[in-house]
């Protein structure tokens, strides 16, 4: 029974309990039973919300009722950073939209970029592009199995998914200097070239990686906790989720085949062969097993572009827009000039607008960027996955127990640095 | 011309004002009084079928009679399309019909417009700041006229003005 009456204060309610009618005093020993609504604060400091976030939770006993994010608490103005900068200058501020997966923010801002100059990327480079953002998958979705288990209450196979995990951010430090804020992308190519050394470690990698999947998956498959707690949580319609614009495995699975490398087919994905997994129910446990078979299908991935890659250049030569070779920087003057030129002052980018969406692991990662000519964007919005899905918090919530609330999170893999940007 | 563009000039013969496309992107410009109408035709058309929300932004042009530019982007999956749907706002009768009533997602979308830049969305259910504190005072922080280092509670910090 749900009472119509939101607040009212101890003496109210003793007032009621024990108020006796003078025609009928039988019923003042019958007290009367009241409900009300709870309101709850999660957060924002919830070791569970992966950021600082908070929730309104208004529950009726132990079921959410309403649930209300209240967001911002990691707002930086990044959009309004993008405006005052260069093209280039803005690279090492995507890194810090999505932390835990650096590259994938570089890689999807470096599409949109390429895409309003009108840039062909080199061969080499598209496969480059590939394996790293593959890699990055690979990482962001250990990342999330590790912490989402946290979540739930199974404790061991984050320290599984942690100690693969450190080897690939080994490997980023080597390739580039940085395990977490990489800056690898550049417009029209990459900073630099996979050594031998870094693809042989790579290749031992992916040796290695799948019998460590399954030994994830035994953790998780026929644990009574996991499955009660993951299957039937959360669900959403097909016809939902794209309402509310979610996008990557949150959407595909409710049984959207909708993958942007599949769609767009850019980079070296139409090269490759490789299967979207598309879950049937749309709820935890179909998101979870989407992620962990995109586990597989990226060690695939990888493992043909390795095949198929050829020598050749890492950077489109375009000199208006693309950087001069680092080696060409440090002995010639004119490289030199140019390198600074294009930091300092930019490149003269058309009038016009685009957006460009890539497919991170979260979800569609976008850049709409508005030009008006000149070295700098005029208007730079950035579709954060993040932030869309927790637009559906509410919806997805409502009916579930409140412990419910920590699976629903765990579920869009939600980064607060991304989501209130 | 592309087909969408025919299909919306035809039907709505006084609500189209402009269609551009640039690389790859379409982008139909419309008058603010038939958004909704619109966009209630883009997702119910059969042929149409826009079911998926990308994003919804806003533009900032300060030196324009209609200074504002609001922009919803909505993707068919089925039909494999895009369309960029955008219309002007007036600084003086700043507001919009929301589209939270035709795609969910609108929701949140536009409450970031709204407090970003500070256009009123009429008949959205909840439209209250999102990412800036809900007692912010000092104006719509991507607007042109806002400067990059913010007003007010900056200057307030006296270390910064003190003199060494």
């Amino acid at each position: 029974m749900r009472d119509t009456e939101k607040t009212y204060r101890f003496e109210d309610q003793r007032d009621t309990i024990y108020k006796v009618d003078p025609e009928h005093p039988e019923t003042a020993t019958l007290p009367l039973q009241r409900t009300e609504e709870l309101l709850l604060n999660m957060g924002p400091q919830h070791p569970s919300t992966h950021g600082v976030l908070k929730v309104i939770l208004e529950l009726e006993g132990e079921r959410l009722v309403k649930s209300t994010p209240v967001m911002g608490y990691l707002h930086r103005g990044v959009e309004k950073l993008a405006e005052e900068g260069t093209y280039h200058q803005f690279i090492p501020h995507t890194d810090r939209l999505d932390y835990v997966c650096a590259m994938y923010n570089n890689f999807a801002y470096c599409r949109a970029v390429e895409k309003l100059m009108n840039i062909t990327v080199p061969d080499r480079a598209e496969y480059l592009r590939t394996i790293v953002a593959e890699v990055q998958r690979i990482i962001g979705h250990q990342f999330w199995l590790g912490t989402q288990a946290l979540d739930i209450g199974a404790m061991t196979v984050f320290f599984y998914t942690f100690r693969d995990r450190e080897i690939l951010l080994d490997w980023f430090d080597e390739l580039c200097g940085a395990r977490l804020t990489t800056s690898w992308y550049r417009i029209g190519g990459v900073e630099r070239d996979l050594s031998p050394s870094l693809i042989a470690k790579l290749r031992a990698f992916l040796d290695y990686f799948p019998p460590k999947i399954d030994e994830y998956q035994v953790f998780l498959e026929k644990n009574r906790i996991w499955l009660a707690r993951t299957k039937g949580v959360a669900v959403i319609s097909a016809e939902d989720a794209l309402s509310f614009g979610l996008s990557g495995p949150t959407l595909r699975g409710s049984g959207v085949d909708y993958d942007l490398r599949k769609y767009e087919a850019y980079a070296a994905y139409p090269k490759c062969d490789f299967n979207v997994p598309v879950g049937k129910n749309g709820d935890t446990y179909d998101r979870y097993w989407i992620r962990v078979m995109e586990l597989y299908e990226s060690v695939k991935i990888i493992k043909q572009c390795l095949d198929q890659m050829q020598e050749g250049p890492i950077m489109a030569s375009v000199p208006s827009v693309t950087l001069p070779p680092k080696d060409r920087v440090f002995t010639n003057l004119d490289s030199m000039i140019q390198q600074f030129k294009l930091f300092s002052q930019g490149f003269d980018a058309p009038p016009g607008e685009i957006y460009c969406g890539t497919e991170a692991h979260k979800g569609e990662l976008g850049f709409y960027i508005v030009s008006t000519g000149g070295g700098k964007p005029y208007r730079m919005k950035i579709r954060s996955p993040s932030f869309i899905h927790m637009g559906a918090f509410d919806h997805m919530s409502r009916g579930y127990m409140i412990a419910d609330a920590v699976t629903i999170f765990g579920t869009y893999d939600i980064v607060m640095g991304e989501c209130d940007r | 011309m592309h087909p969408l563009v025919e299909r919306i000039k035809r039907e709505f013969v006084d609500g189209f004002v402009d269609a551009v496309e640039w690389r790859g992107d379409l982008a139909v410009t419309v008058r603010r009084e038939t958004v909704h109408a619109i966009a209630e035709f883009l997702r119910r058309d059969p042929e149409v079928d826009c079911d998926y929300m990308v994003h919804v932004s806003s533009v900032d042009w300060p030196d324009d009679e209609e200074r504002f530019e609001v922009v919803w982007e909505v993707a068919s999956i089925r039909r494999r399309h895009r369309i960029r749907l955008k219309t002007r706002v007036p600084e003086s009768d700043c507001q919009v019909d929301s589209l939270t009533d035709v795609w969910h997602g609108a929701n949140f979308m536009e409450r970031e417009v709204y407090d970003m830049m500070g256009i009123r969305f009429r008949n959205h259910p909840d439209l209250r700041r999102i990412l800036m504190p809900d007692d912010y005072t000092e104006g719509y922080p991507l607007r042109k006229d806002f400067p990059l280092q913010g007003k007010g509670w900056r200057d307030t910090f006296e270390f910064l003005n003190e003199k060494a």
